[in-house]
């Protein structure tokens, strides 16, 4: 049987809680599928307070955004959100598929709203499969979502805002952060993330990264040495740390294989960090009616994650016809928002990333 | 190691239970996820690659990879880190591919 | 260097302290946010309307020294924990500090407890004034210690944990 939909929504994570709210706010029917077996997303973990402006929830916790935005689908009368629920593919002729419950479902949507995020890097070096290496988003959730100490003692490679932010967040939990070590000449998250540590005693040491790590069975230690400035190791710099645990924060990648499937123009844009659809405006792709929002289109903070999520959902509305005036408004809105989240110096490598897209889609940049 | 106080949250840990490691009883609890459980009790091995035999730990913990296989009731390749914790599983580390049941 | 370790230089803070002269006159708050970040919440949050932005959110917040009146709101408020109040009006030789805290346990009214740097150095024991919390939402705490004068510009943080009490 195959239940006829009217948008379907790929992830119930920032991106896509705020892509249904705005579709369905607008008066569409909305159904979130999201593989996990709670709704949020990567925001179940984020103790910190985000950024941005008023609009994007800015001072609030990422944790308490997601639950005010579960919450609020939760209770709203035109949107289903299935959990546990992981979608298969999408097919040729429109339809989309999944599993629930050792079930394979099948919708019919009228359109769709791709926001399934993203996936963390990996880094090469010698031993780096032993276990204690963790992503640091695994460890983020181990700790705020598990409730787990999850190292007595680490060591972050990586001082981007994941690094930065879960860094500080193991301090939280009782955690022995013995340094955040970086490749690049210079610190690449916000300083203020870094001046917290950094006053809580953890050094940051750019210019250095892990040559290889040690250990029996699992990690006991890491060799780190210091990198010249064409990226090379400098010999006799290597030093020897023990460590129980090591951290990866060394970039996202976008989780686009449902938009390669459904046969969405795809590109390879660095500034993205990956493949990523080719998306319009209105963030919809190069199939007609599969739009993209949120990292899967490109890696960005949660807030822009949050303002492409609502613009995709008030496109979604517009293009069905719903509360059209009002909507298109909200579109020109969230387009503003962007902007303005993506003018700072911050926001250069995003920018180029989507003036690439532009330029392969033939058209001007969102 | 579990995280009994924290600044900014609570946990909601759900009722205690206990479930088998390599057929060594673990205690857990069913909000949490096996590889939450295992590793509060100091296991970070879950199994071993296909050809090498190098020891597996997670990597991502929320069901992108899939570092964490395990063997759970006799079931192979199961993702740990997206698997909640219930009163007398059985959780096996992963030799390889794991060998699916009949 | 800032963008290399996470210290703010002499140079950087030169740039938001406040004059000697206003300093003494009461409570102030001082942004130690240096980089162009889209982020406001402490134009918001500032009763006073203090704080302000120009030309847009990825301004550094800039504080008008003569509307603020120290209320630390703007210290719970700031996502990136970078506003810090600091008193030296009191005429004996002590300052108060007062810092934003997120961790567990937190000091007690009248307790010691160890003052850091903006590098984590310590730089001796002080006696917490007042310990305020940013309520169930907000939940960073504001932590105001009295320090010696000349340590005002330097204590920014705390050792977590082993408190003192005070005499």
């Amino acid at each position: 049987m195959i239940r006829d939909v009217e948008v379907l929504v790929i992830g119930g994570g920032p991106a896509g809680l705020c892509a249904a709210q705005a579709a369905a706010g607008a008066g569409a029917h909305v159904l979130i599928l999201e593989r996990d077996d709670v709704p949020g997303g990567q925001l179940v973990k984020q103790t910190h307070k985000f950024f941005g402006s008023e609009r994007q929830y800015a001072g609030d916790r990422g944790i308490f955004i997601g639950q005010m935005l579960v919450e609020e689908m939760t209770n709203h009368p035109n949107v289903e959100i299935m959990t546990d629920t992981t979608v298969l593919g999408i097919y040729e002729d429109g339809v989309v598929t999944a599993l629930k419950d050792e079930q394979h479902l099948k919708f019919r949507p009228k359109k769709i709203i791709v926001a399934t995020g993203a996936a963390e890097k990996f880094l090469t070096f010698p031993n780096n499969d032993l276990p204690g290496i963790y992503g640091a988003g695994a460890v983020q959730t181990l700790m705020n979502v598990g409730g787990v100490k999850p190292a007595d003692k680490v060591i972050m490679v990586g001082a981007g805002n994941i690094g930065l932010i879960v860094s500080y967040q193991m301090l939280q939990a009782g955690v022995d952060v013995v340094c955040v070590v970086e490749a690049a000449p210079n610190i690449g998250g916000f300083l203020v993330h870094a001046s917290k540590l950094r006053r809580a005693g953890v050094p940051i040491c750019t210019g250095w990264t892990v040559k290889e790590a040690y250990g029996d069975g699992k990690l006991e230690g890491v060799v780190l040495c210091r990198l010249d400035e064409k990226w090379q190791p400098i010999e006799g710099t290597e030093i020897k740390v023990a460590c129980d645990t090591l951290c990866l924060a060394v970039g996202l990648t976008p989780l686009a294989e449902l938009c390669w499937q459904a046969g969405c123009h795809m590109e390879f844009i660095r500034e993205l960090s990956g493949h990523v659809p080719v998306t319009d405006e209105n963030l919809m792709t190069s199939v007609e009616g599969i739009y993209a929002a949120g990292d899967v289109s490109g890696i960005e903070e949660a807030s822009s994650a949050m303002v492409e999520g609502r613009l995709a959902g008030y496109a979604v509305a517009v293009s069905l016809g719903y509360d059209v005036e009002r909507a298109q408004k909200e579109v020109e809105a969230a387009r503003a928002e962007l902007v303005e989240l993506r003018s700072g110096p911050m926001g250069g490598k995003i920018r180029a990333g989507l003036a690439k897209v532009a330029e392969k889609r033939g058209g001007a940049s969102c | 190691m579990r995280l009994e106080q924290h600044p900014i949250l609570q946990f909601d840990r759900g009722e205690k239970v206990t479930f088998t490691f390599n057929g060594q009883p673990v205690e857990g609890y069913t909000h949490e996820t096996i590889a939450a459980a295992l590793h509060a009790a100091g296991i970070r091995e879950l199994g071993h690659s296909q050809n090498l035999n190098r020891p597996r730990g997670l990597f991502c913990a929320i069901g992108n990879c899939s570092s964490c296989f395990m063997t759970v009731n006799g079931e192979p390749n199961v993702r740990v880190c997206v698997t909640k914790v219930k009163d007398g599983m059985e959780v096996v580390e992963q030799e390889g591919k794991g060998v699916v049941k009949e | 260097m800032l963008i290399k370790d996470g210290i703010p230089t002499k140079e950087d803070l030169a740039a938001v302290l406040p004059s000697e002269e206003r300093l003494a006159k009461g409570p102030v708050a001082i942004t130690e946010c240096f980089q162009n970040i889209a982020c406001n919440p402490c134009v918001a949050a500032c009763p006073q309307h203090a704080i302000s932005m120009e030309p847009d959110i990825n301004a550094t917040p800039k504080v008008d020294p003569d509307k603020c009146i120290g209320c630390r709101l703007c210290v719970k408020a700031c996502p990136g924990l970078a506003i810090f109040v600091v008193d030296m009006s009191r005429p004996e030789d002590k300052a108060l500090v007062t810092i934003p805290f997120e961790f567990l346990p937190v000091p007690q009214k009248g307790q010691l407890v160890c003052g850091l740097n903006r590098a984590g150095e310590e730089q001796g024991w002080f006696k917490v004034t007042q310990a305020v919390s940013g309520g169930k939402k907000n939940m960073t705490w504001m932590l105001t210690l009295e320090v010696p004068k000349e340590l005002a510009m330097e204590v920014r943080n705390i050792k977590v944990g082993g408190y003192r009490d005070g005499e």
